[in-house]
């Protein structure tokens, strides 16, 4: 039954159906498979970096390989899986928790998502031809310049973000649109459920601060092709204006990545409390503030540059001021569960355990708040400790929560809940075994991206407890994949509404129809689905099998996309034929594209 | 079958267009787009200059303002192009469309020669980080008006074969807004970069 | 946002934009106070307040330019909102940038 669900109009099977799709959910489903992919090279490549460092002085990789590793690693965690990921579920969220059938733009979706395919496949092909940038993910000036790093390797990273940040463009033009002008009848800004809030502010993150970064690396691009100087001081530029407009993207990059978990978490606890969310709307002007103030705190990643007591002071200051919005989080998500009939799921537990991680995360955040400490604690693992609390604890944990949460709507069936609190548990384990000592070996002095370290500084005895952890934490992972496998093949038939939830996507079937909605729902009130539910009782579900006319398939995204990697390859490779084939293959497509009946 | 089909086509939350809406959206990162290249721009003006590349005398300001009068006056004809579209009279529109067009691509030709003069004066691309910044800056600033005067001339074209019969008012729309904000970026490259070159 | 009008379907049309005669007398002011920059940009006694003059004189065409051209001072205001956004985050983000190159940084640029 959940199968014939999905007999929609042009919903047909097979690969050129999935190449031509304009469907959110379809797209969002490419996301997530793809990004889940990435998350495990990236895991891979943490495992590689782990086992090199479990005893001193080891061997196993070289110094060399461990550079190209620890860059890659954190490429591929941040915008081949984390980003994307978050992606994946605005693409099939956000129209159901807004009531609307699909996103604004079908196919600047799709292409969106082509985009960020080939930018991923770009990056990986780094491994292939046996050129891995080793610049790190921050890519610092002069490091990159062709003085330092000669050969293609720097460019796969520089222009393999370029490409990933056209995608993420064009995919906050998009979700802001659809978010602002999409939303049912009745749907008004303080109706809509917290995750779309956060997925909003998210997208007018990503698109105010990708800008400063695409500029700075056009910046290293044309430094490294055509011989200009604008990074490299011995030409007269400046080295730390990388680092300005890298952070400028870079602090809003971090919100970017954990606002969207913490939507998911806020939508979970309610739904597992039986009760609203404590303080919605201050949750929303919480949200909305750190979106804000993670524009002028950039500075508080360069305190060891120098800027002088004024410059540090202030950022000091302004980076402490996050702390407030971010505790009012902590305590509207405490508040949500005390005096809720709590129920102990898979994805429960994931999101009341992110509130404790998240809070680690968060204490030693805002120990870096101040530049004494951070002087201290500068490019040494205790600052490793600390994002991979706010990374892994906070949005992985949140993310997996949703995971838990969701996949009975996207795929029709139920996810193990035995392999679910299994995988939940090692996984705990796992992190915390990893990440916690790390603050340990950070205040003790091991310096972060080094390939290995010597006996003797006492190092010894906590990275070997790290890389064990590391390992759990990947043995937990096939639990996932597993449980994931299983579900998708003999899991139990989740039905509309498996958690008895309170926001519109839990209104209509499991998986949903390719129209979402046959009418438009009419929404009066926060949680509508639940005080329809509840409140009203005059819930009724909508028909299944209906005939929505939606916005036919196309494949012009794929080719507009295509033609996007053709020119940017060449860039990569300094193949400069490949820009002049590429382009006008863009242009042509985009033209088609705009021939093609505007839909939505 | 149900017959709500169509309803969700035209039907918004704020009651505008969702592509009008998404050029707005994108014209809001845009300004953070070109005050990164602005700011590059201040940051590095006075830096390696030496003779005979003074910003003050290299920066040829009549040949400027020149074209600066040339996108400002397409701004204008723009709006007309609107304006006649809005109101049914495609042939005046078809005459505004082109005549923006042609503004662009004069605008194009300044800048080209501006580029060759400043080239073969001796400041080119790489000669020193106000060059850099200068040409990334404009020719940033040019690429959107190429851009721009391609998507003019496909509404042209389009409007010529009967194209623009369904939305046309609102696909000029979109692209008028697009086009201002390309203009009024000079606008501020102009009084920036050029004028205050002297201080 | 309200309610009432997402029930009216809206084309681009529906706005009372101004008259062709409204856009010729902008084209009109525009190019007089491009011409005024020029001016002032020859006038050597005027080289202090050069900056200042030419700050109000170009934020006053981008102000028009904006307001008429591209229909802000007509349209809703949603979109008024998303360029006030662009333009205070790129100020505030390079002027702070700016500052600091000036002020702060020990080694200047380094």
């Amino acid at each position: 039954m959940t199968e014939a669900a999905v007999q929609a109009p042009h919903s047909e099977y097979g690969l050129w159906s999935w190449l031509t799709t304009v469907d959110a959910k379809r797209i969002g489903v490419l996301y997530g498979v793809t990004a889940g992919i990435f998350f495990l090279i990236g895991g891979v490549e943490a495992l590689f970096m782990r086992t090199q460092l479990m005893y001193p002085d080891n061997t196993f990789l070289s110094a060399d390989t461990f550079n190209g590793l620890f860059t890659v690693h954190g490429v591929t965690m941040i915008f081949l899986f984390l980003m994307p990921m978050n992606a994946a579920f605005f693409n099939f969220m956000i129209p159901l928790q807004i009531g609307a059938r699909d996103v604004a733009f079908p196919r600047l979706n799709a292409f969106s998502y082509w985009v960020y395919l080939l930018g991923g496949l770009l990056l990986v092909s780094s491994f292939v031809v046996g050129a891995i940038p080793k610049v790190g993910w921050t890519g610092y000036s002069n490091l990159s310049s062709s003085f330092f790093t000669p050969g293609i390797a720097t460019n796969f990273y520089v222009v393999g973000l370029l490409v990933l940040g056209t995608s993420s463009m064009a995919a906050a033009i998009n979700f802001i649109t659809t978010i602002i002008n999409m939303r049912a009848p009745g749907m008004t800004p303080l109706r809509m459920p917290i995750f779309t809030w956060t997925a909003l502010v998210t997208n007018f993150l990503l698109l105010l601060a990708l800008p400063p970064i695409a500029v700075a690396l056009g910046q290293v691009l044309f430094d490294r092709t055509f011989g200009t100087s604008l990074h490299v001081p011995s030409g007269g530029g400046s080295a730390t204006l990388w680092q300005h407009l890298f952070w400028v993207f870079g602090h809003p990059e971090v919100y970017i990545l954990i606002l969207p978990p913490m939507g998911m978490v806020s939508d979970i606890l309610p739904t597992f409390s039986r009760k609203p969310l404590f303080g919605f709307s201050a949750m929303v002007y919480a949200t909305v503030a750190i979106g804000f103030l993670g524009f002028g705190v950039w500075a508080h990643h360069m305190f060891t540059v120098g800027m002088g007591a004024w410059g540090a002071a202030i950022f000091s200051a302004i980076t402490m001021l996050i702390a407030i919005p971010t505790g009012v989080k902590i305590f509207n998500w405490i508040f949500t569960i005390i005096g809720g009939q709590f129920r102990m799921t898979t994805a429960a537990l994931f999101a009341a355990a992110f509130i404790p991680l998240f809070t680690l995360a968060g204490l030693t955040g805002i120990m870096h708040s101040s530049p004494p400490i951070d002087w201290q604690h500068h490019d040494s693992y205790f600052v490793v400790a600390h994002f991979h609390y706010v990374l892994v604890a906070g949005s992985v944990v949140g993310i997996f929560g949703g995971i838990y949460y969701w996949f009975p709507k996207v795929t029709g069936r139920m996810l193990s809940e035995t392999l679910g609190k299994l995988h939940f548990w090692t996984f705990m384990i796992g992190i915390n075994l990893t990440f916690f000592p790390m603050h340990f070996l950070g205040v003790d002095g091991m310096p972060r991206r080094v390939y290995t370290y010597q006996t003797g500084f006492n190092f010894d005895t906590w990275n070997f407890w790290v890389t064990i952890g590391a390992y759990i934490t990947g043995a937990s992972m096939l639990i996932l994949i597993f449980n994931i496998f299983k579900s998708l093949k003999s899991g139990a038939v989740a039905g509309p509404d498996p958690w008895d939830a309170r926001t519109l996507e839990w209104s209509i079937s499991s998986p949903p129809p390719e129209y979402n909605f046959v009418e438009l729902p009419q929404v009066t009130a926060r949680d509508d689905f639940w005080h329809r539910k509840y409140e009203l009782k005059n819930f009724q579900p909508q028909p299944d099998n209906q005939q929505v006319h939606m916005p036919p398939p196309s494949y012009w995204p794929l080719i507009t996309a295509l033609g996007l990697g053709v020119f940017f390859t060449g860039f990569v490779f300094e193949w400069y034929v490949l820009p002049f084939i590429g382009a006008p293959i863009t242009l042509i497509a985009v033209f088609c594209w705009s021939f093609e009946e505007f839909e939505m | 079958m149900s017959e709500a089909s169509h309803e969700g086509g035209h039907h918004t939350s704020l009651g505008v267009d969702s592509r009008k809406l998404g050029m707005w959206i994108f014209l809001a990162s845009e300004c953070l787009l070109f005050g990164t290249l602005i700011f590059t721009f201040l940051l590095y003006r006075n830096k390696g200059i030496e003779e005979p590349n003074i910003p003050a005398e290299i920066l040829d300001i009549p040949v400027t303002t020149a074209s600066t009068f040339v996108l400002l006056m397409s701004s204008f004809s723009i709006v007309l192009a609107l304006h006649a579209i809005q109101t049914g009279k495609i042939k005046s529109f078809q005459r505004w469309i082109l005549t923006t067009a042609i503004g662009g691509i004069v605008f194009l030709g300044f800048q080209t020669y501006e580029f060759t003069e400043f080239v073969q004066g001796g400041l080119g691309l790489s000669t020193n980080v106000f060059g850099s910044s200068f040409f990334m800056l404009t020719g940033t600033h040019g690429f959107h008006v190429a851009i721009g005067v391609i998507w003019l001339l496909a509404l042209y074209f389009s409007s010529l074969r009967g194209g623009l019969k369904v939305d046309g008012a609102l696909k000029v729309d979109t692209m008028a807004l697009y086009w201002h904000f390309v203009d009024i970026i000079w606008i501020v490259i102009f009084t920036v970069v050029y004028l205050f070159a002297v201080v | 946002m309200s309610t009432d009008s997402q029930t009216q379907e809206h084309h681009a049309g529906d706005i009372s934009h101004p008259t062709p005669k409204t856009y010729a007398i902008i084209a009109v002011i525009l190019s007089v106070v491009t011409a005024i920059e020029l001016w002032v940009y020859y006038i050597e006694e005027l080289r202090s307040l050069l900056i200042p003059i030419l700050a109000v004189l170009s934020t006053g065409k981008f102000a028009l330019v904006v307001m008429f051209y591209m229909h802000l001072k007509f349209d809703h205001k949603v979109f008024s909102r998303l360029l006030v956004l662009g333009i205070i985050l790129a100020f505030g983000t390079f002027l702070a940038l700016l500052t600091l190159f000036k002020f702060s940084h020990p080694f200047g640029l380094l």
